[in-house]
């Protein structure tokens, strides 16, 4: 089996150090929507200056590098355990070429292991296997600010008059951003999962983060309301890093599950600006391309 | 912009308004989640014994707090292997974490400033006002562009907390914030807050 460390390497570099062009776009866009010498203007402007530097270096967006989540889509053969070894090996690499910030902390013992890997759960890696002779290994790096105003919700909840059905949703979706303020470094993208447990809620909700902005689930009903709370979210005027300003949220996606007929979970994943996710691709030639 | 260097004095601290953009320069020093309780726990509650090189590295960061600024910011650094360390990222961290512990550490160094994102709370806007001392706003996630700010590493103090949670002494020029708590009671972030707050009950009172 064909080792990928060094590609996966440079899929690390390449996600922590250069913005997705979608995503710069959006920020672009927003500048204009601020008033000229404003604090909100300010800090777009900061930021894009920030996304330029960081690709000129190759050094990191953000210095938390995140928690790293790779989805891995292999075809039949592959061996997951040499991936996941190849995934580990470089990712430590990219710790020691400072692409990366060590940041996996045992919890019990308060010790940094000081190259991103900590048991077997960290680095966070999903495998599938799927049909064609194409491997893909996406990955997003997920910054502590906006994975810590991540909030899941019960329905119905009474405080905020939200029942078990997409009026409910769009509700509580709409006070997780005003909870959110500037923490999560706004302006920020959603992540809804509806339904599900607990577990794979969260899940859920980060997962429908690997797609493009602008890609709007299939379901009419739910095309519209991730519209919709973009918008909404917008009216509140948090702005970005909560200074005050036009734009909060950039883009939402919502994506539905089953539930059992006794919960009715409503989960919340908070993307920065930062939002670092990237794709590379081997192809069936053995070539490897980077989206 | 207004540039102010640090140790930054009373009437200076005084002086700053919510809505300013300042440059900083002099020394500062980062410290987070880990620094701060270590701090309340061993020196201002006393409910943990001083361990190891505590008493040392209190000693240490005294001068450098006493008008001082602290960087709520988990850095990546480069030449950790050769101790050539050179800041390679360093954006603030979100501060309201340090809510809790904020006002006593700076009351208790005597301390003139806070830099990280996302704003504080009610406590630490009274401190802001009693000890005086105000919220500089660094910009989240702006990791490379504010590093440049930083021209040397001075030295490191609790290594073994991690690198993101160290305390690093640093040489800054020029270092981009805006103030956003000042010492008289003005909070961008309770403002915004509040605004919000009105739009989402009206948003809330919507049918769908």
């Amino acid at each position: 089996m064909r080792d990928l460390t060094n590609e996966i390497l440079e899929l690390i570099r390449r996600t922590s150090s250069d913005l997705p062009a979608d995503v710069e776009e959006r920020l672009r866009a927003a500048i204009e929507k601020e008033a000229p010498g404003s604090a909100a203007r300010g800090a777009l402007e900061t930021i894009l200056k920030n996304v330029e530097l960081s690709r000129e270096n190759s050094s990191p967006i953000c210095q938390d590098t995140g928690t790293p989540i790779f989805y891995v889509k292999h075809p039949e053969g592959w061996s997951t355990r040499k991936l996941r070894e190849q995934i580990r090996t470089a990712l430590a690499e990219a710790t020691r070429k400072s692409y990366m910030r060590p940041n996996a902390v045992d919890a019990i013992y308060d010790k940094n292991s000081g190259n991103n890997l900590g048991g077997d759960d960290f680095p966070y890696i999903h495998f599938e296997e799927v049909e064609g002779d194409e491997l893909t290994i996406e990955l997003m790096l997920k910054g502590g600010g906006c994975e810590n105003v991540g909030i899941q919700y019960s329905l119905p909840n009474a405080a905020l008059g939200a029942g078990r059905d997409l009026a409910g949703v769009r509700k509580v979706v709409l006070d997780a951003v005003h909870k959110a303020q500037g923490q999560g470094c706004a302006p920020g993208i959603l992540g809804v999962a509806i339904g599900g447990d607990r577990g794979s809620g969260y899940v859920k909700s980060k997962e429908v983060l690997f797609e493009k902005l602008g890609t709007r689930n299939p379901d009419p009903k739910l095309a519209e309301l991730e519209e919709r709370l973009t918008q909404e979210a917008n009216q509140m005027g948090i702005g970005p890093m909560g200074f005050g300003g036009q734009t909060t949220v950039i883009d939402t996606k919502i994506t539905g599950l089953h539930r059992l007929p006794a919960s009715y979970f409503v989960t919340v994943s908070y993307m920065c600006w930062a939002y670092r996710r990237r794709k590379m691709t081997v192809k069936s030639n053995g070539e490897v391309v980077y989206d | 912009m207004r540039e102010v260097t640090i140790p930054i004095s009373d009437d200076v601290i005084r002086s700053l308004k919510v809505g300013e953009p300042v440059a900083l320069t002099g020394v500062m020093i980062t410290g987070r989640d880990a620094v701060h309780k270590w701090m309340i726990e061993t020196f201002i509650k006393k409910t943990r014994q001083p361990q190891g090189d505590d008493l040392e590295v209190y000693e240490a960061i005294r001068p450098i707090l006493q008008g001082g600024v602290i960087y709520h910011c988990g850095p990546v650094v480069s030449g950790l292997d050769t101790k050539q360390y050179k800041f390679v990222a360093a954006g603030p961290t979100t501060s309201i974490r340090e809510e809790p512990y904020q006002a006593d550490v700076m009351q208790h160094f005597n301390a003139k400033g806070v830099i990280g994102k996302g704003g504080m709370g009610p406590k630490t806007l009274k401190g802001c006002q009693e000890v005086p001392f105000v919220y500089f706003h660094a910009i989240g996630g702006a990791a490379t562009y504010i590093a440049q700010s930083v021209e040397k590493v001075l030295g490191v103090y609790k290594y073994d907390f991690g690198v993101p949670e160290a305390m690093w002494v640093i040489q800054v020029k020029n270092f981009p914030v805006v103030v956003t708590m000042d010492a008289h009671g003005n909070s961008q972030h309770a403002l915004v807050e509040e605004d919000s707050k009105k739009v989402l009950e009206s948003l809330l009172s919507q049918p769908y």
